[in-house]
């Protein structure tokens, strides 16, 4: 049937290879190396959505956080040289979160490779390390395969970001056209394993045996949509759960087995809980140095399962006595059936009093009369409905919307967890808003975050993208003066930052801009916000002193945190 | 004791690229690195010796390598009888008068003398690597001018043929052809 291909440009089987993958949208910048590709794009125009991103940064964010909510593969587009270096940032990020991405940037004639041509970078060696995998395009026969395998990886296994680079020439090269519907060969890339039979029975006995279990939650738990069968798994067994930042929303918040957050500001509960334990069993989550603390005296006296999908995380940074490399959710299935009714009453109580004790700490933040990033992100919670999506930047803000924003849902915070990119929620924020149009999107930002990608305000109000932006703006590049004050003595070193007038940018960049110092005035604020179609802008003026606790400095073992000075005691650390 | 990894790669561009970044990005001391051509046509094979002693960050290396896409296969071979072979070449001083005791030491190390000049003479050596620093040690007397060596190869004693399990086989059987297992990959749509 040779007769039923077609003809086509590499550049238009770009645009049929994404539809024929089920692409809805992509965010990308045109430029010299890359103009054969969006010159096609005219005749898709109907089946396909382009975003003119105003940074090449923003862009690859935009697809981060589409595919975070969407569950689908984030695409990405730029031209040679400046365009696809600059997305470097946002490809690394996502490397680090395992976020699906598929990025196709243009690239000099292949003729002209290696000259040193104008705009020509090696970007396929720039991001090797950065990348799952990464092609450099050298034949239009091979282009249809080659898209085709860099979806397949992105999203398989462990996900990740992957760059396919396209000369010029081969993007105007005319080949014959049939997608392939053959299964992918790909002979190295392997399949994880299924848990063995001993190993699912070992995983069994040990949490039967266990007095003092922890399940250590992870972004796994979401991207292996395993959270029914770990909920099922904590409530039969009667095991509490912590999560790692990107974890949060596998377990809802009001769970009462939910310990909250672990690591450097995870929840004093969470933390002491996990040194305390018998038990951990790690679920999809890789022992980052933010949530183990000191390795050397991370839960000295536990047992450890370790389930993920890549298998290179096994042992890494924490020896376990059962590593199970396999899809999550297959395994926790296949545990339930073994699990004896856990009851763990004495465990249970103790969790229970460092629970109170963390409240009565916070009850002084949240009483305070000048604004609060805390009350601002309260306030956010109180007046948002629970399948509200949360993209938070990275800084004291950050941490303090894991503590005051309560996830009832999965997927309903984006944020750059490993990577702890600034600057990445404006442009996240406006990368949800293609998935997730009938809900409410909130932007947590601070004001030395905010800067960093600003300009993609003018991509929010373009595309009319409907995001609720906030700022908590506090002076400073508050999360490092913390580390001054508690550090550096107090020594504040360029982290003083001006802002413009955010109002006055919004109505510039053409948005609806506001400002709040009282928290008296934020539910008139948000009411007035959710009126407004398209983006919105608001700028909580808040204290500029605040810190985030319970804090566990660096090198320090899990449960050796900083507290919030409690209101009855006069102690500021507390074992 | 060193750790002994033989790896079967496809013949693409930017493997070996892929493979030295990952050593450095994760901190893995190669020791040696030899490639060419293996019994498969389109796979090359890859013996790389590491210094790494522990078991368990033994294994993380080889899970790393496995996670290169282009990377069909890796064994390690430490633990299992195996023969390894270090090629090298060795640039003696020699003017006359030590030429034949040189002769006579290189023939105990089963060596060869491949040329011979007024004032040098280049032995050729192939050999366990021990065997081939205890030669080098000997030669050092007379004056070393140069050398080079190929790096270790390694190969398992025996009928079978551990590098060749479960996935070279898949990719030979297979090449260009469906081979993937589908009903393992979860949220796989192709
Ligand atoms: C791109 C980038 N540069 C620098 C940092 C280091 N850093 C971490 S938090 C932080 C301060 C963030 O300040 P702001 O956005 O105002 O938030 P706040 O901590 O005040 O809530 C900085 C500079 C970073 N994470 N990312």
């Amino acid at each position: 049937m040779k007769s039923a291909k077609k003809m086509l440009s590499g550049a238009e089987i770009v645009w049929e290879s994404l539809i024929r993958e089920g692409v809805e949208v992509v965010f990308g910048y045109p430029g010299g190396a890359n103009l054969p590709i969006y010159d096609t794009l005219t005749a898709y125009r109907d089946k396909i959505k382009h975003v003119l991103v105003r940074h090449e940064q923003g862009a690859a964010h935009a697809a981060d956080g589409y595919s975070r909510v969407s569950g689908k593969v984030g695409v990405v587009m730029a031209t040679s040289g400046p365009g696809a270096t600059n997305l470097i940032t946002g490809i690394a990020t996502a490397m680090m979160d395992s976020v699906p991405m598929v990025c196709i940037t243009g690239q000099v004639a292949k003729t002209s490779l290696g000259a040193d041509a104008f705009q020509e970078t090696d970007i396929t060696g720039a991001t090797l390390p950065l990348t799952k995998h990464s092609y450099l395009v050298t034949h239009v026969e091979d282009l249809a395969e080659t898209i085709r395998e860099a979806f397949y990886i992105a999203r398989t296994g462990r996900p990740g970001p992957v760059l396919i680079d396209i000369p010029k020439d081969i993007q105007a090269a005319q080949t014959e056209f049939e997608y392939p519907t053959e299964p992918i060969h790909l002979p190295g890339y392997h399949p994880p394993e299924n848990a063995t039979e001993e190993q699912v029975d070992e995983m069994v006995a040990m949490v039967n045996k266990a007095r003092q279990p922890v399940l250590l939650v992870g972004h796994g738990v979401l991207m292996s949509d395993a959270t029914k069968p770990l909920l099922k798994l904590m409530e039969i067994a009667n095991i509490p759960a912590s999560t790692t930042l990107l974890g949060i929303g596998a377990v809802p918040a009001s769970h009462p087995l939910n310990l909250g957050m672990m690591g450097m500001h995870g929840t004093a509960s969470a933390n002491h809980a996990i040194q305390e334990a018998d038990l951990l069993v790690a679920c999809g989550m890789r022992f980052d140095d933010r949530v183990t603390g000191k390795l050397a005296t991370y839960s000295p006296d536990s047992e450890k399962i370790h389930i993920d999908i890549d298998a290179s995380e096994l042992n890494k940074n924490i020896r376990v006595n059962l590593a199970i490399n396999a899809d999550l959710a297959t395994v926790l299935e296949q545990v339930l059936p073994g699990l004896k009714n856990g009851n763990r009453k004495e465990w249970l109580d103790r969790i229970a009093a460092w629970k109170s004790d963390a409240e009565q700490r916070d009850a002084v933040n949240l009483e305070s009369d000048t604004l609060m990033g805390a009350q601002v992100i309260k306030a956010i919670w109180e007046g948002t409905p629970d399948d509200t999506i949360i993209i938070s930047d990275v800084g004291q803000h950050q941490m303090l919307e894991v503590q005051y924003y309560r996830h009832e849902q999965p997927h309903t915070l984006v944020t750059s967890g490993g990577l702890g990119t600034m600057g990445f929620s404006l442009p996240a924020a406006i990368g949800t808003s293609f998935h997730a149009k009938d809900k409410e999107i909130w932007v947590i930002a601070g004001d030395g975050s905010i800067q960093m990608n600003i300009q993609e305000l003018g991509t929010a109000v373009q595309e009319g993208a409907n995001i609720n932006i906030a700022i908590i703006n506090n002076g400073y590049l508050g999360m490092v003066r913390q580390w001054q004050q508690l550090f550096y003595e107090a020594r504040y070193t360029e982290t003083p930052i001006s802002s413009p007038d955010y109002v006055k940018l919004a109505e510039a960049y053409g948005l609806t801009g506001l400002r709040i110092d009282r928290l008296d005035d934020i539910p008139a604020a948000m009411a007035q916000a959710r009126k407004v179609k398209g983006p919105v802008l608001i700028d909580f003026v808040v204290e500029q002193h605040d810190m985030v606790y319970p804090m566990v400095p660096t090198g320090a073992s899990l449960d050796e945190m900083i507290r919030r000075p409690h209101p009855d005691k006069e102690e500021s650390k507390t074992a | 004791m060193k750790q002994i990894l033989i790896a079967l790669v496809e013949d693409k561009p930017g493997v070996l690229n892929r493979i030295a970044s990952l050593f450095r990005r994760r901190n893995f001391n190669i020791e040696s690195l030899v490639v060419g051509h293996s019994e498969v046509p389109g796979a090359s094979r890859l013996t790389i010796v590491t210094d790494e002693e522990e078991r368990l960050r033994r294994n993380i290396i080889r899970q790393n390598l496995l996670k290169l896409v282009n990377v069909i296969d890796v064994t390690d071979v430490t633990d299992l009888p195996c023969i390894l072979r270090e090629h090298a070449l060795i640039k003696v001083q020699s003017a006359g008068a030590t030429r034949g005791e040189i002769a006579a030491l290189v023939d105990m190390y089963r060596g060869r003398i491949v040329d011979v000049g007024m004032e040098s003479l280049v032995v050729e050596i192939t050999g366990e690597p021990t065997k081939i620093e205890s030669l080098i040690d000997v030669l050092a007397t007379y004056g070393i001018i140069e050398i080079v060596r190929a790096g270790k190869v390694a190969i398992t004693r025996g009928p079978q043929n551990p590098t060749d399990n479960g996935n070279l086989h898949l990719w030979k059987s297979s090449r260009g052809k469906a081979s993937q297992d589908k009903a393992r990959w979860k949220g796989m749509t192709v």
